[in-house]
């Protein structure tokens, strides 16, 4: 292979027949207050784990939405349930339920 | 009158006392019989369930705890004052506890003295079974026949102290059946819905001593009776002119007993027997590990159903929550009912105050604990990135100056609200403290969120960090201002030979070696007792010594072990945004019934919480301590 000096960045397309709503229908109906999130970040800005370790509910809904569990997961794994995101939250979600709900339908 | 009492202790058969039955039997025992049989057999089995699913361990703590004076001595207390006084139901509500102590402590008398009576009078039916040991005291009245005429100072003593305690149990019972109709009168806003056993049990209760007094009226010409029962004798002979009604009322009296007993293992009444199981069980030190067996059963047992919990609760202040109470919680799991165990579960605030105010001492919010590990503790988390922070953290790197110093972690929450740091940091200097921040950045959870949330392995892995961190540091002195960690670090951190402070010890310490001089102002402040601080760490007054000090400190109407959590709390799971609100609405009602200037609390959390709903300014308690220490000292 000949180097041009750059190569093909994989594809980031995101193709959302394929994304599976019953499991966001799921923690929809378990935690309801995931469609409540305005993506403001104020929970990543607060995170007690993002010290240590990418950390953020925000995205971690973002990723939810467009299918990229593995993402969403490897983002709240770090979460140490310290409730300060709760606390921050200008919606009210309560997070940590959140989170746990999240980890208990996508994590196996 | 003692020495008659002494000298009735001996057994003597008199004359004129003979067996109206010559085998001491008749068919109408046969209910109470089969009743008390089965409870007992009942009870064995039980006991023995709850000792084979201990861990040896636990049971081997809860043996040799039997052999240790001083735990003897609490647990003869504890059986006492609980089982037998109630000084617990008392003390919050006199008339329930008149009322409760009638039953029980009558109840339990009435036994004791009858068997008395048969040891003295008719010795030779407590020889064994076949004697009829099981009965024949309970249905004494009607096997003897007394001879009028050689009726003994002792035997009338008997008399009238059997009818004076049937009278208290009848007093006990009447309340009881008025509680059904009023609660509110006896002090309860909110019973709880009784079972189909609850029922059954309830009603053969209600009957059992109007019954036995009818019962023993019916015999009192034969066997002897006092104030109470020979006058109803004259008045039914009057009315009735035969003596054939007593049979049916003594049977009447029997199955009640029967039913009652048969009832007792799947109603709230088993609390009457479990309750002593627990009492050894508590002050053993034992704790739960699972959520329905061993320790865990013995309190789900022991559950009395009052429902005492159910006003106490600071979520019922809306009525859809009353669900959620601790009573239904140990219902459902002693229904085995999955689906429902686990919604209370996840719905509690933990604050505790429904194991405070608890008369028989259930532990639920532990329960809960271990109900939510259950589920949670298996979820994947990935803490590597504490690894390197335990390894590199050596206590050979401590400066040797470091030991007089005292360490203060903030925790997660007071980074939330700086000005409780801020606060600190200048108490620190007024008293001229040499101090360590701990996490001033970088820090790491406590690790009680992750207990909380039932995640304890994940727990305890924050927990291994911040110990080999505090460790290194060389402190010997841990200042906290959360009282969430507080009570962490002092259940499951180990730290040994390092002493845990909270802020509000501190600075009763620091006022109290004149470090710091506090100046009275004019306000009136309202203290809030944070549920972890206050109930979870048992500290009350050291907070109270130094705002007395600091301003005039007015006494909120729940205050204490009965303070009301202000619905922030990390203990709920499932519990929105809006509840939350509700709660902390009604927490700041009970605060603001001082008519306070300001609200002081000692808990980051309870600060943010308040302050939201509050009506008058709210500090936290470093910052209201800050603001009146005289200048002088602050200069130096």
């Amino acid at each position: 292979m000949i180097d041009f000096g750059f190569s093909v960045s994989p594809s980031s397309r995101i193709n959302l027949d394929s994304v599976d709503r019953e499991s966001f229908a799921a923690l929809a109906k378990l935690e309801p207050d995931v469609l409540k999130c305005m993506a403001c970040g104020s929970c990543s800005a607060s995170c007690t784990a993002s010290q240590f370790e990418p950390t953020s509910v925000r995205r971690a809904i973002l990723s939810l939405q467009n299918g990229q569990v593995e993402q969403a997961l490897d983002l709240l794994k770090g979460c140490m349930m310290c409730g300060k995101c709760t606390m921050v939250c200008p919606r009210g979600i309560n997070t940590r339920h959140l989170i746990i709900s999240i980890q208990k339908i996508y994590g196996k | 009158m003692i020495s008659i009492l002494i000298s009735a202790v001996q057994p003597v058969t008199p004359e004129g006392i003979i067996d109206r039955y010559p085998n001491s039997y008749n068919h109408f025992v046969l209910p109470f019989v089969i009743g008390i049989s089965f409870i007992l057999v009942y009870l064995l089995i039980g006991l023995i369930r709850v000792l084979y699913h201990l861990t040896g361990e636990d049971r081997i703590k809860l043996l040799k705890s039997l052999f240790i004076p001083k735990t003897a001595l609490k647990n003869l207390k504890d059986l006492f004052c609980d089982c037998l006084l109630h000084t617990k139901i008392w003390k919050r509500k006199p008339l329930l506890g008149y009322m409760h102590s009638a039953i029980a402590l009558g109840w339990f008398l009435l036994i004791i003295v009858g068997h008395l009576e048969v040891y003295i009078f008719a010795p030779r039916h407590l020889e064994g079974i076949t004697e009829g040991s099981l009965y024949y005291p309970i249905f004494y009245r009607f096997f003897i026949w007394i001879n009028p005429a050689h009726e003994t100072l002792r035997g009338t003593v008997f008399f009238f102290i059997m009818d004076l305690l049937l009278l208290y149990v009848l007093s006990g019972i009447g309340l009881a059946m008025f509680k059904r109709v009023r609660s509110i009168a006896l002090g309860m806003r909110h019973t709880t819905k009784p079972s189909l056993a609850d029922r059954v049990a309830l009603y053969c209760l209600w009957a059992i001593f109007p019954l036995r007094l009818l019962a023993e009226s019916f015999t009192a010409d034969l066997s002897g009776g006092s104030f109470l029962t020979k006058p109803m004798n004259w008045m039914f002979k009057a009315f009735f002119g035969n003596e054939l009604n007593f049979m049916p009322t003594w049977w009447a009296y029997s199955i009640c007993l029967g039913l009652f007993f048969l009832a007792m293992p799947f109603s709230r009444y088993m609390h009457i027997l479990t309750e002593p199981l627990l009492i050894l069980m508590r002050n053993a030190g034992l704790k739960v590990r699972k959520p329905r067996k061993g320790f865990a059963e013995a309190e789900i047992y022991a559950c009395s159903s009052c429902g005492l919990c159910i006003d106490a609760c600071p979520m019922n202040s809306q009525k859809k929550n009353l669900k959620y109470s601790s009573v239904y919680f140990i219902r459902f799991l002693r229904r085995h009912n999955n689906r429902r165990i686990n919604e209370i579960a996840d719905k509690c605030l933990m604050c505790g105050k429904c194991a405070a105010i608890c008369p028989v001492g259930v532990n639920s919010p532990e329960i809960r604990r271990v109900q939510r590990e259950t589920l949670n503790n298996s979820i994947n988390y990935d803490y590597s990135y504490l690894d390197s922070i335990a390894q590199t953290a050596k206590p050979e790197n401590a400066e040797a100056s470091a030991e007089g110093k005292v360490l203060y972690f903030a925790g997660c929450m007071s980074h939330l609200t700086p000005k409780i740091i801020k606060s600190v940091e200048s108490l620190m200097k007024a008293s001229g403290t040499e101090w360590e921040f701990l996490d001033k950045d970088k820090g790491i959870c406590c690790g009680r969120p992750q207990m909380l949330a039932g995640k304890t392995q994940a727990a305890r892995k924050a927990i291994q960090a911040n110990k080999a961190l505090i460790e290194a540091s060389g402190c010997k002195t841990l200042l906290l201002s959360c009282p969430i960690c507080l009570k962490v670090f002092k259940e499951e951190y180990g730290l040994k030979g390092i002493e845990i402070l909270h802020y509000t010890q501190f600075i009763d310490r620091l006022a109290k070696e004149g470090k710091i001089t506090l100046e009275k102002g004019t306000e009136a402040i309202v203290y809030h007792d944070p549920c972890e601080l206050g109930r979870g760490c048992g500290i009350y007054n050291e907070p109270r010594n130094v705002l007395s000090a600091v301003g005039d400190l007015k006494k909120a109407p729940k205050e204490r072990d009965e303070s009301v959590c202000c619905g922030y709390s990390l203990g709920s799971m499932t519990l929105d945004e809006k509840d939350r609100a509700k709660i902390a609405e009604h927490s700041v009602d009970n605060l603001m019934a001082a008519n306070p200037d300001c609200i002081v609390t000692a808990c980051p959390m309870c600060y943010r919480a308040i302050r939201s709903k509050s009506p008058v300014p709210v500090k936290d308690f470093a910052e209201a301590v800050v603001e009146n220490i005289k200048p002088s000292k602050t200069k130096k």
